[in-house]
């Protein structure tokens, strides 16, 4: 008998040599059409929060679309080595530090006046390279039946009334980005200061923001740092009644109330600009704008449309921290900082 | 004949396949030399960057030796003694092979939070690479002559010190080579030590890419990363030593007497269900939690079969790359001592401890300027594959080798006949079981590969590992079990036939 392990090579063997025919032959209507017509979008926003959208993409700009998922950070990374060879023409990206990279090394094109002024001077690069489609905004979960109020500053985190009574997930991205927003406003010793305060008044260290809501959920602490969605995704699910945790947005520009977008840019010499544009365009559109408010309860950042989401503050209202999100790239020194309190 | 220069019909392909693995070499001179050797010191010099070299080396230190304990240990358990149902061990001590880093770490964590950190790590770590010790250490231990112990308990050696004075000796190029791969595994994995939240060098290098977006930095310290493997490698190359091990004659040996364990039958059955359960067992129960506390679990079949497909085809076609390009380089290793032969293998390992996203990157760096034509298609995915994975498969194929007596060829060479005609009458026929273990390791750890499949992949392809990682990206654990256990499902089936195999 033949020994079964050269037998699996053997099949092994097979398979790897039919692999490429298979997929040329399914392969070949996708290729023939995208290569020339279509546009190829880098999508570092997960596909499970997008797809829906970016199916509609192929219909609102005219031609093919094909969308590679990936990590933000490693699909600029990869922008950035392809250089002008890419054959990416959107990079549509989680966050505003990654868009900063690409911008800071002249990979993207200057974006036209009208796409730009739908969307407040806060919320896109300074150097009109960008725009943000999505906002999500850094907020303080309570538990009302643990605290009458949440502070209105999270400066005031470290005070003892709260010691051993806060949540946060400190190795989450959009909890480093306000950090990172901290380093900017306050300076780097305020920034430590706080760091090291918050650590000594004990403050407990989650997984994830969803973690964190479901301790402030269960009185296990009575206030955490999240991003507002988490929230209203718990509420739509769950109901308003089944959820105890409230919401304080923070006033008067405090560090802790960071908005957070994610946003595209057009990569320089995509042959497709014009559709790439469109594409660009359609992620603003009333449809698109309206989709990430009811769909990933993010804000929406074009004029003119507003969340339908309950309870929802209109994003005018808030006070963010003026901060040009394309400077929170400086992330390096804020995990420094991080390893330095123990806390990543 | 061992010594002398190799025939130019094995050194061609063997150099070729030298290159491959140093293509992220040359990325890497190319980034980390971007801003002068000015810049790419100050990087490497800081007190930083000698802390995560030193957390680094001190879990691969941790991992290997507790993987040499537990595969040793296991693999003497199933070859020598009678240790009951020991057929079915046998399979069950490969089959952790099968369970990706990440899940490991994750199903570890989710049940004891407290783990987070170097002892998290040091657990998941060893529990998915053990099998890189077992494996070899067990054939080690079947090709072995039962004759050698019996001389010495003859003599009066207790069976202890039988066992460490005649038996490990014996072992010990298996255990190096296995251990090796550890070490190096441990130095390359993200998925467990970010999930552990432990700090290590390649966890450094991919905050450098994902907090800064410099990839400057990340080369410098990637650079320090292959002097580190250079420096194992040599380390593990000096205990070879000048010991020979074929037999001059094809086998005599009796198949050896199993040891009675006696009162030792119970621990010893602790022992193995321990490691059974926690490397495979409790991975498994923790995916069958997710998909039965998820809030839906919706199975798409056909999508799950789609994915299913294009893993077993990308896998096979980087499996069967891998092993063509690693057979020539693990003859040369095997049969020729010099200074090229050497340089050889240390090429092939040379970028094997780095992270999947610096090979990725390189990939790119040279697929866009040199053939575009294949970039983003599956022949440079099956190529990235290669490069990644090829010390797997030289291992297998150098100590396959290593088993052939070489007097054969001598005798056949001394016929009058060519190396060509040598290599595929009397090296590759002997070899084979050896080389097809080295195959379907390979394919194992090509099937669970994430980072390099995620910038790689031809548009729209998903595998298993880039499914997983979406379904995970959003917090959908009930959506990602499906992924996962048919990871896990597909995996155990070349794991299972390494288990079963006899050399």
């Amino acid at each position: 008998m033949r020994n079964p392990l050269r037998r699996f090579t053997s099949v092994l063997a097979v398979a790897a040599l039919l692999t490429p025919l298979a997929t040329a032959c399914g392969g070949e209507d996708g290729d023939a059409g995208s290569d020339d017509a279509g546009i190829v979008v880098y999508s570092g926003r997960n596909e499970k929060l997008v797809q829906p959208l970016l199916d509609k993409l192929e219909k609102a700009v005219g031609t093919g679309v094909e969308v590679r998922y990936g990590g933000s950070a490693e699909l600029a990374a990869q922008l950035l080595e392809e250089g002008d060879k890419t054959e990416a023409d959107l990079f549509f990206s989680q966050d505003a530090g990654a868009l900063g990279a690409l911008a800071k090394e002249g990979r993207l094109d200057k974006l036209p006046e009208p796409v730009l002024g739908k969307v407040p001077a806060q919320f896109r690069g300074s150097g009109g390279d960008w725009v943000g489609v999505s906002g999500r905004v850094r907020v303080l979960a309570y538990n009302p039946d643990k605290v009458d109020k949440a502070p209105d500053s999270v400066r005031d985190l470290t005070k003892p009334e709260w010691k051993g009574k806060v949540g946060y997930a400190p190795t989450n991205a959009s909890f480093q980005a306000f950090v990172t927003g901290m380093r900017v406003l306050d300076g780097e010793d305020a920034t430590r200061k706080w760091l090291k305060g918050m650590k000594d008044n004990g403050v407990k260290a989650y997984d994830n923001n969803n973690a964190v809501l479901d301790a402030v959920d269960s009185g296990e602490v009575s206030v955490g740092l999240i991003n507002h969605y988490y929230w209203y995704e718990k509420v739509a699910e769950k109901g308003a009644d089944g959820v105890t945790a409230k919401l304080h947005f923070l006033p008067g520009g405090d560090p802790g109330a960071l908005v957070n977008v994610a946003g595209v840019g057009l990569l320089k010499g995509s042959g497709q600009r014009d559709a790439a544009l469109k594409a660009a365009e359609f992620l603003l559109s009333a449809e698109a704008q309206t989709y990430f408010s009811d769909e990933t309860k993010e804000y929406p950042l074009a004029a003119g449309v507003t969340s339908k989401v309950p309870d929802l503050p209109p994003l005018e209202s808030l006070k963010a921290p003026e901060i040009d999100l394309g400077k929170l790239e400086s992330l390096q020194e804020t995990l420094a900082m991080l390893q330095e309190a123990g806390m990543v | 004949m061992t010594g002398g220069r190799a025939p130019w019909v094995l050194l061609g392909p063997a150099c070729l396949a030298g290159a491959l693995a140093l293509l992220p070499l040359g990325y890497l001179a190319v980034r980390a030399l971007e801003r002068g050797p000015g810049f790419a010191w100050s990087v490497v010099t800081t007190e930083g960057t000698a802390q995560l070299m030193g957390r680094s080396l001190a879990l691969a230190l941790a991992v290997v030796l507790a993987c040499l304990i537990l595969g040793i240990s296991l693999a003497w358990l199933t070859v020598r003694t009678a240790l009951p149902g020991v057929r079915a061990w046998a399979v069950a001590a490969t089959l952790p092979l099968a369970v990706p880093s990440y899940v490991a770490a994750f199903a570890w964590l989710s049940a004891v939070p407290g783990l987070a950190g170097f002892t998290g790590s040091a657990v998941a770590l060893t529990l998915v690479s053990y099998p890189y010790v077992y494996l070899p250490v067990a054939a080690a231990l079947r090709g072995l002559d039962p004759a050698h112990e019996e001389a010495a308990r003859s003599l009066g050696l207790g069976p202890v010190a039988t066992f460490a004075r005649v038996v490990l000796p014996h072992l010990r190029p298996a255990a190096a080579g296995g251990g090796l791969l550890v070490a190096l595994y441990v130095l390359s994995d993200f998925g467990a030590v970010s999930l552990m939240r432990y700090d290590t060098f390649t966890r450094g290098i991919y905050v450098s890419y994902q907090a800064s977006f410099d990839r400057t930095p990340a080369a410098a310290l990637s650079v320090v990363l292959v002097l580190m493997t250079v420096g194992l490698v040599a380390l593990e190359t000096r205990t070879r030593g000048r010991r020979r091990h074929a037999r001059t004659g094809s086998g005599t040996a009796r198949p050896p007497v199993p040891v009675p364990l006696g009162r030792m039958t119970a621990p010893a059955l602790a022992w193995c269900g321990a490691a059974v359960s926690a490397a495979v067992v409790f991975p498994l129960a923790t995916l069958a939690y997710w998909l039965l506390t998820g809030q839906r679990s919706t199975w798409d079949l056909p999508r799950l079969a789609e994915t299913a497909g294009a893993t077993l085809g990308a896998a096979a076609a980087g499996a069967l790359l891998t092993t063509a390009l690693a057979l020539p380089v693990g003859v040369v290793a095997a049969r020729y001592r010099g200074r090229a032969a050497e340089l050889l293998e240390q090429a092939a390992y040379a970028g094997h401890a780095l992270p999947g996203i610096t090979v990725a990157l390189a990939l790119v760096f040279f697929a866009v300027r040199y053939v575009h034509p294949i970039y983003q298609e599956l022949p440079l995915l099956v190529c990235a594959y290669a490069v990644l994975f090829l010390p797997i498969a030289v291992t297998a194929t150098r100590a396959a080798v290593l088993q052939s007596p070489p007097v054969l060829e001598d005798v056949a060479r001394s016929l009058g006949h060519r190396p060509l005609r040598v290599l595929r009458t009397i090296t590759v026929p002997l070899a084979a079981p050896g080389v097809a273990a080295g195959a379907a390791l390979t394919f194992v750890v090509c099937m669970k590969e994430l980072p390099a499949t995620l910038l790689l992949r031809p548009t729209g392809m998903d595998t298993l590992a880039t499914r997983l990682w979406t379904e995970t990206g959003v917090g959908a654990y009930a959506d990602a079990a499906p992924y996962a256990a048919v990871l896990i499902l597909l995996a155990a089936v070349p794991s299972y036939l390494l288990g079963r195999h006899r050399t």
